[in-house]
């Protein structure tokens, strides 16, 4: 997925060990959001994030679509693992265990 | 998000110290605590300063705002989950509240489960809502009580007024989150 062009306040891939497609939607005021960034971001693997506050209208509307067919309460974060497995909340255990860690 | 927040929603550190040090004592005074790992917190009074900034109100850093105060009045910080939240898992949502025994150390903070219903639900809890005010405001109250009690959705807080007060004298929440309680 391209995310939103050069906009890196809405989102960005980071580029890392492939451990299948992993996204996480957060809100960039929200710490919980935060950690798990930075959770991915020490293990190394290659993911996508997206700040669901930062985007707009339609924007918006699609992405908070696509986190509720995962996660019902649309809450956040809620990262995504090869378009099946979400995992709500900053879980440490579950988020390595997911990723093979 | 230090840098990221500055950059778009220009708020300074002093700013952060200020309002968190303001909000530390007033929660303190009311017999609650703010979480004891400073830079978490500020981190979330930053988050804090950027709804006001967005929205115009403290909506909750960790929850979507609708961008409309009138549905967003359930998560504006303290939100009305806090005290449940407080009671059950030892933090809020955003875990910027914390328990006496997470203060004691006795229990750890952790990421919690949402406990805001979905919309659906939430507009028909308000439409019951309604219906009950509806309900009280025609019911003759002369004979059993002399004036209507308003209940603080935030922290309980009852009164019998001919109104909600402008403020809580406890929690300080403002009057349009005050429902009509009898």
């Amino acid at each position: 997925m391209d995310l939103f062009g050069q906009n890196k306040e809405k989102g960005d891939h980071v580029s890392g060990i492939d451990r299948g497609k992993v996204i996480m939607y957060g809100l960039s005021t929200c710490v919980w959001c935060k950690k798990t960034k930075k959770l991915l971001t020490d293990l190394g693997v290659d993911f996508e994030y997206v700040f669901v506050d930062r985007l707009d209208g339609d924007e918006e509307k699609e992405v908070i679509e696509e986190v509720r067919r995962y996660n019902p309460s649309t809450s956040f974060p809620t990262t995504v693992i090869n378009d099946e497995k979400a995992i709500v909340g900053f879980k440490e255990k579950e988020i390595r265990e997911a990723l093979g860690f | 998000m230090k840098e990221e927040e500055a950059s778009e929603e220009g708020i300074s550190e002093e700013e952060v110290d200020k309002v968190y040090r303001r909000l530390r004592d007033q929660v303190e005074k009311s017999g609650y605590h703010l979480n004891p790992d400073v830079e978490f917190t500020k981190d979330l009074v930053r988050g804090l300063l950027a709804n006001e900034r967005r929205y115009g109100y403290w909506s909750c850093p960790c929850r979507l705002s609708a961008d409309n105060k009138e549905e967003d009045l359930d998560i504006i910080c303290p939100c009305y989950y806090r005290d449940p939240d407080l009671n059950d898992y030892g933090a809020c949502y955003c875990a910027l509240y914390v328990s006496d025994d997470v203060i004691r150390e006795e229990r750890r903070v952790e990421s919690i489960p949402e406990r805001r219903p979905p919309k659906e639900q939430r507009d028909a809890e308000k439409a019951e809502e309604k219906k009950r005010e509806e309900m009280m405001d025609t019911m003759e109250f002369s004979g059993e009580l002399s004036k209507p009690v308003w209940r603080c959705k935030v922290c309980g807080y009852l009164c019998a007024m001919d109104e909600a007060p402008g403020v809580c004298p406890i929690c300080k929440a403002r009057k349009e989150r005050f429902e009509r309680f009898m």
